[in-house]
């Protein structure tokens, strides 16, 4: 088609004035900015947090491990192997000739502190920030990978389920009649399957990894939105502007999208936080049971179990928890935020 | 001496003044209108002798009394015995001013409960009188009735009832019968009339309609913008209106008729047996649902450059037969345009044909989608239909079509909540002719408008009909109006023709009882 597709939301006074409410309401505009900088953080993490120093340099050359791997030999060591900067061998090695430069917390989520002067899990230490769990892994490099994953799992979740949710529930609501009612019977059915079992029958014989989990759970987190938007379009179908539309020949795809998405994208933003919120905490809940993430992945999940399983560390359990804590609430403060920035009766009074 | 006199009434939200310096005289037993269009603050004055304006308003007023009573500084109790008790209210919408879960009874007695402590029995015998009073039959079966079982007019006749329970002094009417058809409004009128009559009140009607004050009240005041303009008896203010904008109203009123069209003009479009049916609610198990005929073998032909005017009143099926002929939901019988049949064709078959006809219709505030600019709603067909415009040029006809409807180029950038009732009919007007249609159903275009804006559009639609050729399917409630802008005529009720024909021939000889009952509410 030739028509612009002008973004509906640029310059558009409404969204100016939602924007505005949205700013007006002070908690949740510090939690967005708060939880956007510890997630740009987060995407970073291999810069945050590494068992490999960032920068190096060796006989007058520069090497960057975070990105490259050198087998030892290059440093002059024995083995072909990666070389393992942790070494108190390699390090002298190449403080020899040179120095390296590490991230604020030199370990990654899965590397073991072999050097610990206590057994494992350790207490927090001016080495292990937040301690470490009983494999002598570091804590706080878990919990910054582990909500990377989280929070980048939930996203994509949130993402795909309101794509699928916004097409089922427009395509609903726009035709209506029988498409309508066998789609909510089918969804009736659908939702009230056990998802939780399921997920776990279901990851019994298929291998989990992130992508499997993410498909499994992208089967029953669609409906959310369906219900919302079908509202919306029903109401919207019999609205003049769509009407005249239609007499003007307008196809259906492009009147659904013009015309009646806008209304319910309302509805939808209003939801998207809470539906990253539940999808983090399915995640961490499959983690935690064990029918989640491989286990060689970072995971929140799985940290929550240690804390369960070395209540005498507290500091695990602890930090877990704080950190679940303040990703979910600050999550619920953005969409408090939301809700009133949307909220119609507030602006145009 | 007035039983109600107010003076120096003034009544502001934040700094805009809704009310300005108002003074008003109500006489015992006479009928007094406070006319004005939206806007000009004749129902918030009327609210202000309740203290029941909204939160945000703030009033204040030199002098108020009521029978010699001073309103102004009446304790919060005192207030609630006035409310419902010396002064009772009727308002514009029955359906929501009435408790849906309350049957007529205890809508009627709540206040008789309230005001005077009637036990029920006693209750129920003035709930009785009451309705004989407002002309509704005094059965149990009435007074067991829910809101939704009544009819427009019954519900309005109930709402009478229930000002009237109390005895009141005076009776506040705000647009009793605007929500109504011609011929119920005509009963409502007459009913208060009389009441005013045998009960001696004194009735304030706020109406936005001069022609149904003229013929009811005993005294006229015109409101604009809060500003009183001009009062008197309504025989002097009729005859010789002094303000200009009294005048001004009164020149609204539609009046004129159309040319005759030429007799060679070619046949655009042809209608034969059209017919609409909705399924009901199922009766029995095995037997198929009963079918509800909204459009009832309904056949009609327009001609090039020619209006047909489609009268009756809601529910006659008039606009489920413009959906109809747009093919916008499905029919049978036959429809040709220039001859090609309508019937059979696929969406896509189809959309050539939808550029020639195009509709406006009648809510201006639910036809405009609020999140697109003008500029958009206007250029939306020709994306369609001529996707290879280039930018520029399409910028072009927008602005072109802008200048046709008497709106300036430079709003093709704003949004639709930025304009008044008027120019968004007048956006949808644009967004229509954009294609260069031949026909143009309009659906209650001016229903929504007030008098004088009613006027413009109706003389823009003339002058458009004029410049184009165009063939106009217009459907109204409003006989004024038909009888102004269209050739010809077609009465319907119940989804059937009660009968069609020359604009002149059917207002001056109706042949059918019931067109000439539409007639004589309608032009009395």
């Amino acid at each position: 088609m030739g028509f612009p597709l002008n973004n509906p939301f640029k310059n558009n006074p409404v969204w100016a004035r939602q924007w505005q409410a949205f700013r007006s309401n002070r908690r949740g505009y510090w939690s967005l900015w708060i939880f956007l900088t510890l997630f740009v953080l987060s995407l970073g993490a291999e810069l945050v947090a590494n068992e490999k120093p960032l920068l190096l340099s060796y006989d007058g050359d520069l090497y960057v491990p975070v990105f490259n791997t050198y087998p030892e030999t290059t440093f002059g060591g024995f083995f072909e192997s990666e070389a393992n900067y942790r070494d108190p061998v390699v390090a002298d090695l190449i403080n020899e000739k040179g120095w390296m430069i590490w991230p604020p917390v030199r370990f990654s989520y899965n590397t073991i502190n072999y050097d610990l002067q206590v057994p494992a899990p350790a207490p927090p230490s001016s080495e292990n920030w937040l301690g470490t769990d009983d494999q002598g892994r570091d804590i706080l490099a878990g919990l910054i990978y582990g909500f990377r994953i989280s929070v980048l799992f939930g996203l994509m979740l949130t993402v795909l389920s309101s794509i699928v949710g916004i097409i089922v529930g427009a395509v609903q609501g726009y035709y209506g009649g029988k498409l309508d009612l066998f789609g909510q019977r089918f969804i009736e059915i659908w939702s009230s399957m056990p998802t939780l079992f399921l997920i776990i029958i279901i990851s019994s014989f298929v291998i989990p990894s992130f992508w499997t989990l993410l498909v499994i759970m992208l089967l029953f987190s669609w409906m959310t939105l369906v219900d919302l938007v079908r509202a919306e379009f029903l109401r919207c179908r019999n609205m003049d502007y769509v009407r005249s539309a239609k007499a003007m020949g307008v196809r259906s795809p492009m009147i659904m999208f013009r015309h009646m998405l806008p209304n319910a994208m309302v509805a939808t933003l209003t939801f998207l936080p809470f539906i990253l919120n539940s999808a983090v905490v399915t995640l961490t809940s499959l983690d935690f049971i064990g029918f989640g993430l491989p286990p060689d992945a970072p995971s929140l999940g799985r940290l929550v179990g240690q804390g369960k399983a070395n209540l005498h560390a507290p500091w695990i359990g602890i930090s877990v928890f704080a950190t679940l804590t303040i990703m979910l609430t600050l999550l619920v403060y953005i969409g408090e935020a939301i809700r009133d920035a949307f909220d119609t009766r507030k602006f145009l009074q | 001496m007035s039983l109600l006199s107010v003076r120096g009434l003034t009544i502001r939200f934040g700094d805009q003044t809704a009310v300005d310096n108002m003074d008003l005289d109500l006489e015992p037993g006479r009928m007094l209108a406070l006319v004005g269009e939206s806007g000009s603050g004749k129902s918030l004055t009327a609210l202000s002798f309740l203290d029941l304006l909204p939160d945000a308003a703030k009033w204040s007023a030199e002098s108020m009394n009521l029978g010699g009573e001073n309103l102004l500084n009446l304790n919060d109790k005192q207030k609630r015995s006035l409310r419902g008790g010396r002064i009772g209210m009727i308002f514009q919408e029955p359906l929501t001013a009435l408790n849906p879960l309350h049957n007529v009874e205890k809508q009627i007695s709540e206040g008789l409960f309230l005001h005077q402590g009637m036990s029920q029995t006693q209750a129920r015998e003035r709930c009785k009188e009451l309705l004989r009073q407002v002309e509704l039959p005094d059965s149990m079966d009435m007074l067991q009735r829910y809101p939704h079982q009544l009819s427009g007019g019954q519900r309005q006749r109930v709402m009478i009832a229930m000002a009237l329970a109390n005895n009141p002094q005076i009776l506040i009417a705000d647009e009793p019968t605007t929500a109504l058809d011609v011929t119920v409004q005509e009963t409502i009128l007459n009913l208060i009339k009389r009441l005013q009559d045998e009960l001696g009140l004194s009735i304030l009607l706020i109406s936005h309609d001069l022609g149904v004050v003229g013929r009811f009240a005993d005294d006229i005041l015109v409101m604009h913008r809060g500003r009183q303009v001009e009062s008197g008896p309504t025989k002097d203010v009729l005859a010789n209106p002094r303000d200009p904008y009294t005048r001004h109203l009164l020149d609204s009123e539609p009046a004129g008729q159309m040319p005759a069209l030429a007799t060679d003009s070619p046949m655009l479009l042809e209608a034969s047996d059209i017919e609409v049916g909705f399924k009901t609610k199922r009766t029995h198990l095995f037997k198929p649902a009963p079918v509800f005929r909204a459009v009832d073998r309904i056949s009609l032909a327009l001609r090039k450059g020619e209006t047909l005017g489609i009268v009756g009143e809601s529910g006659s099926g008039k606009s489920t037969l413009a959906l109809a002929i747009l093919r916008l939901i499905g029919s049978t019988g036959s429809i040709t345009l220039d001859g090609h049949p309508l019937h059979g064709l696929s969406q896509g078959q189809l959309r050539p044909w939808r550029r020639r006809m195009q509709v406006v219709f009648q809510d201006p505030f639910g036809s405009l989608n609020p999140r697109m600019t003008i500029g958009q709603i206007i250029a939306e067909g020709l994306a369609v239909h001529e996707p290879t415009l280039a930018k520029a040029q399409r910028e072009q006809r927008v602005a072109e079509l802008l200048q046709e409807v008497d709106l300036p180029t430079e709003t093709r950038n704003r949004y639709p909540h930025e304009f008044s009732g008027g120019q968004r009919q007048r956006i949808a007007i644009a967004r229509a002719l954009i294609l260069k249609p031949d026909l143009l159903i309009l659906d209650e275009p001016t229903s929504a408008l007030d008098r004088s804006v009613q006027y413009q559009i109706l003389e823009l639609l003339k002058s458009l009909q004029q410049r184009h050729g165009l063939s106009y399917l217009f459907i109204s409630h409003d006989l004024k109006v038909i009888r102004a802008i269209c050739h010809r005529v077609m009465v319907m009720k119940d989804g059937k023709v009660v009968e069609q024909g020359d604009v002149q021939t059917i207002f001056d000889h109706p042949a059918e009882a019931y067109t000439r009952k539409l007639i004589s509410a309608a032009l009395a």
